[in-house]
């Protein structure tokens, strides 16, 4: 099914929860909403399950408005990040709750959820209690209830939030190669950007109620189109600073702008693998702490008249061949992007590395 | 480093006391503010006194609490028992099955029915309404919910007096319809639907709290209707609490005797319940009807505590199973 959504905006009271979010999904696409907690990418969400109405803007499924469709008639699978599995109830009982209440006969509805706990990968355990299972087994329940009347859309939020990271990392792969089996247009809710890039086709990136940009994982990765996206995704270095000419001056260094404003007051982003080290006296910076990350390695240094700076390198990079704590380097930006905005205000020039690395 | 792990637990059994040493050889003991202690070497109590200490402070408190419990709980039903046993079981039953105790037992069973009946609806009905609805008033409804636990049962039945008596505010309307609520069965229902209002409706309005929305948005998103919702995914959820706060409200019920006294009036026959029986009886100095009736109430609340012990049980049961079922474990 393919959706629609045009001018979405809700409240909470004084707090803005969506504003003017407007955005097209294909249908059998894999998409998901990825932002920092709080950043409304749930009530997009719980307002395209019809949980939640918007205070203004449309919503489409099919060309045909659902603004007002009540959730129960929108034909969607909803997957919780609590499961919210019926706990009074067993596995297969969960699973043809949606069949049953539609008033399917129960012979048809047996036969779906032997199907579907086939597809699950949980044949054998229909007659088990939710309190019987594992949280990752609970998960794929929940799926399996919320695909079992067919929906045309499955939204889910936040759906493995709730378990550890190493079945995280299953149910992810899971969950792809169950999209591509099932076909069914999905929506997921993540603040994880791993998950989002791993798993989807095209990501949204939500941020104080806004979308700051929708696109294909690597579109997102390196061609963010706000300074918030460049920041979220990945671990960068934001040097305020001064552009001329397609020059941005940064303590001692001047870098060639790849994108963005080429004039005047600007942020610099620098991801942390777009730099360039090597040893050199008297350089530009000083290395203040090396840091082995398994494969690799990150390297804070101090630049100098600037402040803090952040890079990482393959553990064999030869890059970092030299490079120990103490030393003076010189420091090269292979890509550089400028947002415009920079608060020139503050004496001197600040570097801040990303709040989420 | 985060200090535990520069703390080192010693065991010395010897003393028979668990202390901390830190790096630095200072000692803690368990459970105080870290603080300087004696070094052990100096004086250690002697382990025999240590453990008489506990074992003579254990006693003493168990003296105190039983024989406390004992008088103030068993020490009147024994010699209740005693009484009637001392009266002759033979008159005693005579006593309680005459028509008129056992119309008074009828009433009060009846009112246990209809409380229990109207209670399971209402306090459900009222506890939805109060977690899962947010409207005006809410919080004063909420609070206006405990009022019967907080005031006197004789002052219920006088302030229902002077609503549906003769020269009630309301008397015209009952008048009209042609109901009479003072001095009936009727009356006494309604006294006891005030008194044992708030028991289902506290114990189903805190299990909804705790059970969240989750399970009833599932059912909505799957295609169920408000119908559907509420009695497949709702009441199995709250039926425990449900069947709890019903219990409780039986047991009240059964109890009352202010509020039943004022509006029923007692009449032998019509609207003495076994309670007001009781009082009437060792008024009139029949002592073997009151000690019988007092013994078969005791009998009923014995019954009905010992479901309530049962409906606690499964109560913790499905909180532990309702715990587990959102808790998060390791294995896929």
């Amino acid at each position: 099914m393919s959706i629609r959504v045009e001018n979405l905006k809700k409240n909470f009271g004084s707090f803005v929860a969506v504003d003017d979010v407007s955005f097209e999904v294909e249908s059998g696409s894999l998409v998901a909403l990825l932002g920092p907690s709080g950043s409304g990418k749930s009530t997009i969400l719980r307002i395209l399950a019809g949980l939640e109405s918007p205070d203004s803007g449309r919503v489409w499924f099919d060309g045909k408005e659902a603004t007002r469709v009540h959730a129960r008639s929108r034909a969607i699978g909803f997957v919780f990040q609590h499961y919210a599995l019926f706990r009074h109830l067993t596995v297969a009982q969960n699973i043809a709750f949606g069949l049953d209440v539609r008033g399917v006969m129960p012979d048809v509805s047996a036969t779906r959820v032997g199907e579907l706990l086939e597809l699950v990968g949980l044949a054998g355990l229909g007659n088990r209690y939710p309190s019987q299972l594992s949280g990752g087994q609970r998960q794929r329940v929940a799926l399996a209830r919320a695909l079992a009347p067919a929906p045309r859309l499955l939204l889910l939020d936040e759906p493995f939030g709730a378990v550890d990271a190493k079945v995280r990392e299953e149910l992810r792969q899971w969950l792809r190669k169950l999209h591509d089996e099932v076909g069914v247009t999905s929506i997921f809710v993540t603040h994880d950007q791993d998950e989002a890039f791993s798993v989807s086709d095209r990501v949204l990136v939500i941020h104080r109620g806004r979308l700051e940009q929708l696109g294909s994982p690597r579109e997102i990765l390196d061609e963010p189109a706000t300074e918030f996206v460049a920041r979220f995704v990945g671990e960068v270095n934001v040097f305020p600073a001064h552009a001329e000419g397609g020059l941005a001056k940064v303590g001692a260094i001047e870098s060639e702008i790849q994108h963005g404003p080429t004039d005047g007051a600007i942020q610099f982003v620098v991801r942390s693998y777009d730099l360039k080290f090597w040893r050199e006296d008297p350089g530009v910076a000083t290395v203040e702490r090396v840091v082995i990350l398994g494969d690799r390695v990150r390297v804070h240094a101090h630049l100098d008249d600037a402040g803090p700076l952040v890079a990482q390198f393959p553990r064999r990079s030869s890059l970092l061949r030299g490079i120990e704590v103490g030393c003076r380097i010189q420091v090269q930006v292979t890509t550089g992007r400028a947002y415009p905005g920079a608060d020139l205000r503050q004496p001197g020039l600040s570097i801040r590395p990303a709040p989420f690395p | 480093m985060p200090k535990a792990d520069r703390l080192r637990r010693l065991e010395s059994p010897a003393e028979g006391l668990t202390l901390i040493e830190a790096e630095s050889g200072e000692r803690f003991s368990i459970g105080e503010a870290p603080q300087r202690v004696a070094p052990l070497s100096m004086t250690p109590a002697a382990p025999e006194r240590v453990e008489r200490e506990r074992a003579v402070g254990k006693v003493v408190l168990l003296v105190l609490v039983l024989g406390y419990l004992g008088f103030v709980l068993l020490a009147p039903l024994g010699s209740l028992l005693l009484a009637t046993w001392e009266l002759g079981m033979a008159e005693v039953l005579k006593a309680v099955s005459e028509p008129l105790a056992l119309d008074a037992l009828a009433t009060s069973g009846l009112l246990v029915l209809a409380a229990v009946g109207v209670n399971a609806v209402v306090g459900t009905f009222g506890a939805v309404a109060l977690v899962r609805h947010r409207f005006f008033g809410r919080s004063f409804v909420n609070a206006l919910c405990d009022l019967p636990l907080a005031v006197s049962p004789v002052m219920i039945g006088l302030a229902f007096i002077l609503l549906v008596g003769r020269d009630g505010v309301m008397s015209p309307v009952l008048d009209a319809i042609g109901l009479k609520l003072v001095f009936t069965f009727w009356g006494m229902l309604l006294a006891t639907l005030f008194v044992t209002l708030p028991y289902t409706v506290r114990e189903v309005a805190y299990v909804l709290e705790e059970i969240g929305t989750d399970e009833e948005e599932a059912a909505i998103t799957l295609g169920a209707s408000p119908w559907q919702t509420f009695f497949r995914v709702t009441l199995p959820n709250v039926r425990v609490a449900l069947g709890y706060g019903v219990l409780m409200a039986a047991a009240r019920c059964l109890g009352e005797f202010g509020a039943v006294l004022v509006l029923g009036g007692s009449i032998s026959g019509q609207t003495q319940t076994a309670t007001t029986f009781i009082h009437d009886s060792i008024e009139e100095r029949h002592l073997p009807a009151a000690y019988g009736m007092a013994v078969l109430l005791a009998v009923c609340s014995v019954v009905l505590l010992l479901s309530l012990e049962w409906m606690k049980q499964r109560q913790a049961a499905a909180r532990h199973r309702s715990r587990s079922a959102t808790e998060d474990e390791a294995t896929p």
